[in-house]
């Protein structure tokens, strides 16, 4: 329930409300959208990415005088958790045709078609399979299906949404395989939403220029992400699955092929080796970073560990100085701050409203524009909505949704949404929600082509943890395309690498180049990585851990 | 809340929230902890200073890693929830679920049947199905898990599919069950059956792999890909919006 010092502007929102419904009705943009030149105005002044101190020059690596995200520079600038003298790699604990690190989406989209392409793979993640953001998408999946659309409208929408700076190559990929996914994810079960006579139903998304979001419900990822896993838990003798085993490191072989990875058991704390002829990265994003203090819409796991043992192995990163922040995180209550609100909310007729209830934006600009014109809107014109705990927002006018799509419509399409507010006594139906941006999606990543090939030979990415699909800003929809079109390359490619591919001896001798490296460039840093885990517990707790000689869980 | 080490939380932007005065008294795992009063289970936890492994993983409600337990002081019953969206109450003993025991049979899609039969080889134990409720009333997205159980056991897919629909596999209903049936598991092999072989097909759909299949886009391709940045952004800015 809100309280009653919020009441006076929710009594502002329902006296436009009528007005706003009326224009909506009409057909006509209901607030003008940004020129180029004022998208590139309210970005420069108020995305959290263009201040002063986000970007720091890293000092090492294949990305060396580059200007990174300040916290992917300091992760970057890191120790490795391994002594590589402790490993005999000549005895490795695992072998197998292809290591997949992260049992995300991307990698088990990976796993199923590198199957049906004859290799065999190990799964090796860090939570328990699916505990990704892929199980997290809401608002759907981007593909060019509908008859007014077309995969070249797709690409324009998305090389725009994305400032130009997107990797053509990739863009192509991304929107020609689009409608086969659509496909391939019906073959293996995915319950689309669909209209009487079975064509998909789709909406819009921010930044899209015809309705092309796919979905199921608002548990898209959900539906999606259990599907790839039971196809994957079907094939025990073709795919293993290892849980609470994260990679910490790559392998490489003495050519400078990728040959494996290391692995650690985060709970009895042993590390293992694996031996694969290809190694796919598929650990998505990094949003448990908490960059520049925000709350973040992502899973336990992110944290950005793909970066992190491609950087060490010598593969070079692209689009690490953006990061996407998600316009309509929650605000209030506090305990889902930061939470996702999704994007079809927007497209489904959702207005961001300010304190006056009145719209100040166009509701479907690109992510980062849309983010930038909320901070505006609070920090800068003081329209901003305060929650009792201190956090500003703006008004997601969700009970328009029901004027416009029919009563019944918010129950039916957005039941997370629904259950995510009405346990604390708001009912969405009748009552706007309260939002932010928060912490959304890792725009750049490792390097890639369009068949996920790196710099180095062997080692594929595909997902989140790429870089060069969506320039510096993705759209809404196409992460979910990404990650399904991309971990099916990456599953294809790297099988059919693994047909040819030969290993030399193995080696971690690059982790010792890097901790020289470090030495030269005179990073002094205890940060050890990657992170595997953030830690939220308290300050004062942190004060009484004060073990003198660590010596393990198990002594 | 800080976080470890990299991420160090800088103030953000916009003022963070003060820490609520208020606090409860709960027991995790037995142990007493005063924890804010507001907090969910799993911010609970974490205050108290325990690193959680197993039992977190979207923190938001999509994952069903966060299963727990928990009864209440003078009440008899046991209560389910989720630790990531479920809040604390005074007196609360809860303990979370590291992981349920899974039983799931290996099946192949594409050779099966949509109809009951399917059920009956891979899940006999359906029929087991007291109809107690049980299920239900610990579900925690609210479901309607003794009826969508109900539905497999007379063959209805689409029934199955639709009441279980928003599960989280989360496995509360499945340790619950006097039969000991796996429900989510139930649901899941319903939705896969109805996505794949009932739900009706989009003609638009066939004709567009189709489309791509014969090269149709490959002109359009090409020219953008030859276009300068500036050319590409006019085109941009001008293209018609549905
Ligand atoms: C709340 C939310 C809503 C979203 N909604 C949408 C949407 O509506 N539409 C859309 O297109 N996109 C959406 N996205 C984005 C999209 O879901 C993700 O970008 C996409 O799912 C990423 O897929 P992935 O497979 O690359 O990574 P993930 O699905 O995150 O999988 C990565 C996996 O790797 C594991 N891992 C990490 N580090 C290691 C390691 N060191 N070793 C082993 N394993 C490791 C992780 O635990 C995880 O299981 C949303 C994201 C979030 C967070
Ligand atoms: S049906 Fe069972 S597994 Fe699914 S959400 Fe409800 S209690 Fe959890
Ligand atoms: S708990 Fe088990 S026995 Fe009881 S209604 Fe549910 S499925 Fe049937
Ligand atoms: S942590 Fe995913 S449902 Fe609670």
């Amino acid at each position: 329930m809100y309280p009653e010092s919020m009441r006076p502007s929710l009594e502002k929102v329902i006296q436009t409300r009528n007005k706003r419904f009326e224009l909506a009705k009409s057909g006509k943009p209901v607030f003008p959208p940004m020129s180029a030149e004022e998208r590139e105005e309210v970005l420069n002044e108020f995305h959290p990415d263009y201040k002063p101190d986000s970007r720091r020059k890293i000092r090492l690596g294949p990305n060396k005088g580059e200007n990174l995200t300040t916290e992917v520079t300091d992760m970057l600038e890191s120790h490795s958790r391994i002594k590589p003298e402790l490993f005999d790699l000549t005895r490795p604990d695992y072998e197998t045709d292809i290591l997949i690190i992260g049992g995300g989406g991307a990698g088990c989209a990976a796993a199923i078609i590198a199957m049906e392409n004859g290799a065999k793979s190990i799964i090796s993640t860090k939570l328990r399979l699916g505990d990704a953001n892929s199980m997290m998408s809401q608002g759907g999946m981007q593909a060019a299906v509908p008859e007014k659309d077309s995969p070249a409208c797709h690409y324009l929408d998305a090389i725009g949404g994305g400032h130009f700076d997107n990797k053509p190559d990739l863009v192509r990929a991304l929107t020609e395989d689009g409608p086969d996914v659509v496909k391939w994810l019906e073959d293996l079960g995915v319950v689309w939403d669909k209209l009487e006579d079975g064509s998909l139903q789709v909406l819009h998304g921010g930044g899209t220029s015809r309705k092309r979001m796919h979905s199921c419900r608002d548990y898209t990822g959900a539906i999606i992400m259990r599907t790839l896993m039971d196809k994957v838990r079907n094939n025990p003798d073709k795919i293993s699955i290892l849980e609470f085993m994260p990679i910490v490191e790559l392998i490489l072989d003495n050519k400078g092929r990728c040959a494996g990875g290391v692995l650690y058991n985060l709970e009895t704390e042993e590390y293992f080796t694996v031996k694969a002829r290809a190694t796919i990265i598929a650990t998505g994003g990094y949003g448990r970073l908490h960059i520049r203090g925000y709350d973040t819409t992502n899973h336990y796991g992110a944290t950005g560990d793909g970066l992190v043992i491609a950087y060490r192995a010598g593969a070079k990163l692209l689009f690490m100085d953006s990061v996407q922040y998600h316009p309509t995180g929650s605000v209030f209550p506090e305990q889902i701050a930061g939470f996702l609100i999704t994007e079809k909310i927007r497209g489904a007729g959702g207005q961001p409203l300010n304190k006056q209830g009145k719209l100040f934006v166009f509701p479907r600009e690109p992510r980062d524009v849309e983010s930038s014109a909320f901070i505006k809107e609070c920090l800068e014109r003081h329209n901003g909505i305060k929650t009792p705990s201190g956090r500003l927002g703006v008004w997601l006018d969700s009970p328009l949704i029901e004027m416009i799509q029919g009563e019944g419509y918010i129950n039916k399409q957005f039941p997370a949404m629904h259950r995510q507010f009405i346990r604390y006594g708001i009912d969405i139906t009748k009552e706007p929600m309260l939002v932010y941006p928060s912490l959304h999606y890792q725009n750049g990543g490792v390097e890639i082509n369009e068949k996920c090939e790196t710099n180095i030979p062997g080692l594929y990415v595909a997902g989140e943890a790429s870089g060069g699909v969506h320039g510096r800003n993705r759209l809404m929809g196409n992460s979910v395309l990404d990650y399904n079109v991309f971990g099916r390359r990456a599953g294809i490619y790297a099988a059919q690498h693994t047909k040819s591919a030969k290993l030399g001896t193995l080696t971690l001798e690059h982790i010792r180049n890097f901790e020289n490296e470090l030495k030269k460039a005179r990073v002094k840093t205890d940060l050890i990585t990657p992170i595997l885990l953030p830690s939220y517990t308290p300050e004062d707790v942190r004060k009484r851990q004060v073990t003198a000689h660590y010596e393990g869980t198990l002594r | 809340m800080a976080t470890k080490k990299p991420a160090k939380k800088k103030p953000a932007k916009q003022t963070k929230a003060k820490a609520t005065e208020k606090t409860a008294t709960v027991f995790i795992m037995g142990k007493a902890h005063k924890v804010p009063a507001d907090a969910t289970i799993m911010g609970a936890i974490e205050y108290a200073g325990y690193q959680i492994k197993r039992g977190a993983g979207c923190r938001e409600g999509f994952c069903g890693a966060c299963a727990t337990v928990y009864r209440l002081p003078g009440d008899y019953k046991i209560y389910t929830g989720l630790a990531c969206t479920t809040l604390v109450e005074e007196g609360m003993w809860l303990s979370q679920l590291p992981a349920i025991p899974d039983q799931k049979p290996i099946y192949n899609l594409n050779k099966l049947e949509p109809n009951v039969s399917t059920f009956q080889k891979l899940f006999p134990e359906l029929f087991r199905c007291v109809a107690c409720n049980t299920c239900t009333k610990a579900c925690p997205q609210d479901l309607e898990v003794m009826d969508y159980i109900q539905a497999a056991i007379r063959g209805d897919i689409e029934k199955v599919m639709d009441l279980s629909f928003d599960c989280l596999s989360c496995g509360l209903c499945a340790i619950r069950c006097p039969a000991e049936i796996v429900q989510y598991n139930v649901g899941l092999l319903a939705k896969r059956l109805y996505g794949k072989y009932l739900s009706k097909e989009s003609k638009q759909l066939k004709k567009r792999i189709k489309e791509v299949k014969r090269h149709k886009y490959d002109k359009e391709y090409k020219e953008f890909k030859k276009m300068k940045k500036e050319e590409l952004k006019k085109k941009y800015y001008e293209r018609d919006l549905e």
